[in-house]
């Protein structure tokens, strides 16, 4: 466990008697590109707060390198935290503010200028010195709240929602630049945030947050296509989840019909959830299809066709470039691989599920 | 050309002001200014105006000059920690606490200064007091002393509000920043929480500096007529001598004193944000 950089352990914390984090623990490796993902309340703020020691947990302790920082102050820790809101400091110029951190560790008036002009290159806003923070868009003013942190050469970079305020277009080209930042610098970031197009595109790993515990962690692809319950998988992307009774390995009953999939190892006639992503479900003559229904709606998206087809009391949502007839009786067919079953949860905050790789 | 005509019609929403500001400090001043440089009999002279550096006259401005800076100085160091110390409570509270704070301005003027009066007389409830506890009287009634107290109790108010205004507008994402970065609590206070409060600091100095450095009424009653500061002495060439020219000539001596403190002290705003003082 060498190149474990930070670690949580049995991290529990409260607001007004109300707990935000139960019992966290999290080992975040050197080098990783790490997001915390989860909807507003799932504690990965807080979380984040913890580790840039802006909050101290309840109980439990933070490991850095292998010591214990829990009860060390911000100032004092080899991190450094880009905010949601910038945080510039607004009488200060461009400069200034990326200089902040360096003049307070003694640094030379030539190594500081020169970090200035490396940060303000790296994240493209070369000539900007002299400018004050409120002359700038949004967009810039985050760059240059990178741009601040990363020239203290931190350890570890947290990102506390950082694309938060930018539109759609601006936060995808940020996203591109982090990815690129992040190689550059070659250290470790810890991403909040609680969009999961952002959590896939960037991360190596995401952790999936809900009501202060860990859903699921693993790499974008394992979370978005085996989400271990029904809480991910409705999270992450679109997803159809219907109930369905497991018959034996490798045969669910959904909506009475018999259906072929992949998994194995649930109890005879065990109910379970059946998760499956519109973009699988394939639209074809109603006699060839596993199920059955009409179609009741149909969005143009661009890219596909969004189409609901109703079979029973359930609505498919179904994602297709073929569009289809509102009021047609069509038949849905999905291949074995592209079910995913999980067990039912015992109840709705009880819903741990471990790493799995 | 839309847009110019829609500002021109927008203007004259701000008539009843400025026909009541022409009406009654315009005109008001244009007379002063007439007056200051005229001789009774009609004839053009600086010596109302130069009549400032007659040695009564000059030994009051100094003596008004003492009181209010030291009643900006006091107000200061009252007001700028007090705010610091409201910016760690919750919303709610700091709201009380202002109000508590800003309660003695819904009384009036003249009433708070006559209760002061009583407070610090010879016989008052200060002297009374400190009888209790076995301490001699003190002298306080109509010196300096009690005009200083009257001063600094009537225009603390002015101060602790410029400075609250700009000590709340700092967003505490700044500060958690500055932490971040590693500054420590003085380093925050010396780079971050300083320097964003002048424009408020100075705002609060010229609130308290102007109206103590030409306030009269308060050392009429607290100082009972003994001392005399240069806005009694003003007010005294109006009322008792009536010799109106003499008075304007040394307001206008007075105005122009301010002023160039004034001038002064702004030219140290780093944001020009008080230009609306003028």
């Amino acid at each position: 466990m060498n190149d474990e950089i930070l670690k949580l352990k049995n991290i529990s914390k409260e607001f007004d008697g109300k707990p935000i984090l139960e019992d966290f623990s999290l080992d975040i490796k050197k080098n990783e590109f790490v997001t915390l993902l989860g909807p507003s309340g799932c504690g990965k703020s807080t979380t984040l707060r913890i580790i840039g020691g802006f909050l101290k947990p309840d109980e439990g302790q933070v490991f850095f390198e292998g010591k214990d920082i829990t009860n060390l102050s911000p100032d004092k820790r080899n991190v450094n935290t880009v905010f949601q809101k910038y945080s510039l400091f607004p009488h200060m110029s461009i400069a200034e503010n990326i200089a902040f951190g360096l003049k307070l560790k003694n640094k030379s008036k030539t190594y500081i200028k020169d970090k200035i002009e490396y940060a303000l290159k790296l994240v493209n806003m070369d000539g900007y010195e002299k400018r004050k923070p409120e002359s700038l868009s949004g967009g810039q003013q985050q760059r240059v709240a990178i741009a601040r942190a990363i020239v203290n050469e931190p350890k570890m970079l947290l990102l506390d929602e950082p694309l938060g305020a930018l539109d759609l277009k601006l936060r995808h080209d940020m996203q591109r630049e982090l990815i690129k930042i992040k190689q550059e610098v070659g250290i470790t970031f810890v991403y909040v945030t609680h969009d999961q197009d952002e959590a896939l595109t960037m991360s190596d790993r995401i952790i999936v947050m809900n009501q202060g515990i860990i859903q699921q962690m693993g790499s974008s692809k394992s979370i978005y296509d085996e989400p271990q319950n029904a809480f991910v998988a409705d999270f992450i992307g679109d997803s159809n989840i219907i109930d369905g009774v497991m018959e034996q390995d490798c045969l669910v009953r959904i909506q009475g019909r018999r259906i072929e999939c992949v998994d194995v190892g649930f109890g005879k006639n065990e109910p379970v959830d059946v998760v499956i992503r519109p973009e699988d479900l394939v639209i074809v003559e109603e006699k060839d299809g596993l199920l059955s229904g009409l179609v009741v709606s149909i969005i143009f998206k661009g890219a596909y066709y969004e189409i609901k087809v109703r079979a029973e009391d359930y609505e498919w949502m179904v994602q297709s470039v073929n569009p289809a007839q509102i009021g047609a009786k069509v038949g849905l067919t999905i291949l074995p691989d592209n079910i995913q079953i999980m067990h039912k949860p015992h109840s709705s905050d009880e819903e741990i599920v471990k790493e799995d790789e | 050309m839309e847009n110019k005509r829609k500002l021109n019609k927008r203007t004259w929403f701000s008539m009843p002001y400025i026909l009541w500001i022409i009406g009654f400090t315009v005109i008001p001043l244009l007379v002063i200014f007439q007056d200051a440089f005229v001789t009774p009999e009609g004839g053009f002279t600086a010596q109302n105006v130069l009549a400032i550096f007659e040695p009564v006259h000059l030994k009051s401005m100094l003596l008004s000059l003492e009181i209010a800076l030291a009643c900006t100085l006091i107000c200061m160091l009252l007001a700028y920690p007090l705010v610091l110390a409201l910016r760690r409570l919750k919303l709610g509270r700091q709201g009380f606490l202002l109000f508590v704070l800003i309660l003695p301005m819904w009384m009036n003027f003249i009433l708070r200064l006559l209760a002061w009066q009583m407070i610090l007389s010879k016989n008052g409830i200060l002297n009374m007091l400190l009888g209790f506890i076995g301490i001699s009287p003190l002298p306080i009634a109509n010196t300096w002393i009690s005009i200083l107290i009257g001063v600094v109790y009537d225009y603390l108010p002015f101060m602790i509000l410029p400075i609250y205004n700009a000590i709340a507008e700092i967003d505490e994402d700044i500060i958690e920043a500055a932490k971040d970065l590693g500054a420590g609590g003085f380093t925050i206070f010396k780079k971050i929480i300083l320097p964003l409060s002048v424009p408020g600091l100075l705002s609060g100095i010229v609130m308290v500096f102007v109206p103590s450095m030409t306030s009269f009424v308060v050392s009429d009653v607290l100082g009972g007529g003994k001392i005399q500061l240069i806005g009694n002495v003003i007010e005294q060439e109006f009322t008792k001598n009536v010799d109106w020219n003499l008075g304007s000539g040394l307001s206008v001596s007075l105005m122009i004193f301010v002023l160039i403190s004034m001038a002064f002290t702004m030219k140290n705003d780093p944001e020009g944000k008080e230009s609306a003082i003028w």
